[in-house]
């Protein structure tokens, strides 16, 4: 199995060959953010800043000002968390094509602890005008997900991990910039997720159909923009929407969905399952996932009440 | 330089003082101290064959850039760039006003020869490094010249860059630091001293040069001395007096972020009509 993080450095390959603008930035991270490879085979067009991730911010910046696309990789917690005010006045307000790599997101980045678990980073980047957000579920479509950003004409963040995870993402799907996946149709219930909680979500759709419910599994990897339809198709066609994510409830993509229905009509009973402000600590991604709520058997538990509850 | 040739700057330099007093009165807010105090070196770089540009073409691709990082001054470049001609003069009035190109603070891409968006310190150095980057990967002659203030001197990006830009051998990069001793809390060192300044560049890996930031064919020369270092980049140290030309705001912290009244201006744009050959050039 591999991690979203691998996604990226595969992607980042592929752009050092067939597109000469593209240029890769790390501050001291260059094995564990997966763009060795790049800098082993693109040295001209790497470059190394250190433990800098405000200046790599900046230069970045300049280099999209002279007609490159940089990609500045790091850990979610360094670049956007220290760097944000140069994300935001220098890449984001000018609208340059910087692509932000945040890795290590969530609980999924386990030991080193609540310092290294980025669980802000969507509230960070969904906040920011011109400022495109991507969480992709696996390597595939962080695959997918890098070149469609090099694409992009403005700045893209992009949510990764090291957590290896299963594919739950097909070819046939290819990965769209503003587009939900359906992964597995449903008609009672809906479940919503991004990140490494997509292949708990289809787990726990497992689980319920013991129960006899039929839950609808939508990938949301486009967190900026979203996919309205799909979603508000979700909260027309089943009894209950739920909403599963690594990161803090507040800002993430759940944050995302109720600000989308404060603008429509459409009620239906709805729950967001996330971190509930507080921090995470060391352990394995399950043991954090136990505690914090969020493997399948929780969401199962989680969907059926509320979709008893609606009916 | 000729003589003559540096009556003509002071006079381009004293037309520059004039249009800031007046579009900050016109504002009515703004920062009034760095804009005046750095209006020789904006005529040095713009109108003494320093930055090669050409304001019928603000997006001429063989221009050097110029990156400012302490926004806040950006209507010492608005009234520059005016008095090149990139837009007119009667332009400048609507500085900070609803629907205005003529942003608080610079915005790439809201007006023509702005190239970078500062305001919050620090940033500007890593822009102008990072263009440099881009134009010597394709092998590209452009020069970038950046505008810092001393204060910034403060911000741990500032020292990022200065690490970068020595490191990546930018020769292609000439900083011109406003050495003025002010901020809005008061002077410099008071606030949280940045020097020994100089040393502290060079310790870096840059070569670091001092004028005296009023002698406008001095910063000439040093820009012209800085485009001949190779493997290294420069720093010019500008020493500057905040609020050159009107006497009632100079060297005084409480100008650095306030606008004249109608009373102040009328006897600042005396005061600056009154400058030809009084500095020592």
């Amino acid at each position: 199995m591999l991690a979203t993080r691998d996604g990226v450095g595969r992607a980042l390959l592929e752009l050092g060959k067939t597109n000469p603008q593209v240029v890769v930035l790390t501050a001291d991270l260059a094995e564990s953010t997966k763009v060795e490879e790049f800098a082993k085979k693109f040295p001209q067009r790497f470059i190394e800043v250190g433990v800098a991730e405000q200046n790599m911010a900046g230069t970045a910046a300049g280099l999209a000002i002279g007609k490159k696309i940089p990609f500045i990789t790091s850990y979610g917690v360094f670049s956007p968390g220290l760097n944000w005010g140069v994300i935001r006045s220098a890449i984001a307000y000018s609208n340059l094509p910087v692509k932000i790599i945040g890795g290590h997101s969530g609980l999924a980045t386990g030991p080193d602890g609540a310092t290294h678990q980025a669980l802000e980073d969507i509230a960070l980047m969904r906040a920011l005008p011109n400022m495109i957000v991507l969480a992709p579920a696996d390597e595939e479509e962080a695959f997918q997900a890098t070149l469609a950003a090099a694409q992009h004409s403005g700045p893209v963040y992009i949510r990764t991990s090291k957590l290896p995870v299963e594919r739950v993402t097909t070819e046939k799907k290819p990965f769209e910039m503003g587009r939900a996946q359906v992964l597995k149709q449903g008609s009672d219930v809906t479940i919503i997720a991004h990140g490494t909680m997509v292949a708990r979500a289809i787990t726990a759709s497992k689980l319920l159909e013991h129960i006899a419910i039929s839950a609808r599994i939508i990938n949301s990897p486009s967190i900026k923009p979203l996919d309205k339809t799909t979603i508000l198709q979700a909260f027309r066609q089943t009894q209950a929407v739920v909403v599963v994510e690594d990161h803090q409830v507040a800002g993430g993509l759940g944050s995302a969905i109720a600000e989308l229905l404060s603008q429509e009509t459409i009620r239906a009973p709805f729950k967001i399952l996330g971190i509930q402000d507080s921090f995470g600590e060391s352990g394995t991604p399950d043991e954090l996932y136990q505690k914090h709520e969020l493997t399948a058997e929780h969401i199962t538990e989680v969907v059926s009440g509320l979709f008893h509850s609606s009916t | 330089m000729e003589a003559n040739e540096d009556q003509q700057l002071q006079t381009i330099a004293q037309a520059i003082r004039q249009s800031v007093v007046l579009m900050l009165l016109e504002s009515g807010s703004g920062h009034s101290a760095g804009s005046l105090g750095m209006a020789d070196v904006f005529t040095a770089l713009y109108f003494g064959n320093v930055v090669r540009h050409d304001p019928t073409q603000p997006d001429w691709p063989e221009r050097d850039r110029v990156m400012l990082s302490n926004g806040h001054i950006c209507p010492v470049l608005y009234a520059t760039l005016a008095e090149a001609n990139y837009f007119s003069k009667e332009e400048l009035h609507s500085l900070r006003k609803f629907n205005s190109r003529l942003q608080g603070h610079p915005h790439l891409g809201s007006l023509p020869g702005i190239e970078n968006t500062s305001g919050p310190l620090g940033q500007g150095l890593s822009q102008a490094l990072g263009l440099a980057l881009a134009f010597k990967m394709d092998t590209l002659p452009n020069r970038v010249y950046c505008l810092l203030s001393d204060g910034e001197h403060q911000e741990g990006q500032t020292w990022e860059a200065y690490q970068f830009g020595a490191a990546k051998k930018l020769d292609n990069v000439t900083a011109l630091i406003d050495r003025n001793n002010i901020q809005i809390d008061g002077f410099t060192e008071q606030v949280m001293p940045i020097e020994p300044l100089e040393e502290k560049i060079t310790s870096f890996g840059w070569q670091v040069f001092e004028v005296d930031g009023h002698n406008i064919s001095a910063v000439i020369e040093a820009c012209n001395h800085a485009r001949a270092i190779h493997d290294r980049p420069t720093a010019i140290i500008c020493n500057t007096i905040p609020g050159k030309g009107v006497e009632f705001m100079e060297n005084l912290p409480e100008w650095h972020g306030k606008t004249p009244t109608l009373p102040d201006t009328i006897e600042a744009v005396q005061q600056i009509r009154s400058l030809q050959n009084r500095i020592q050039w």
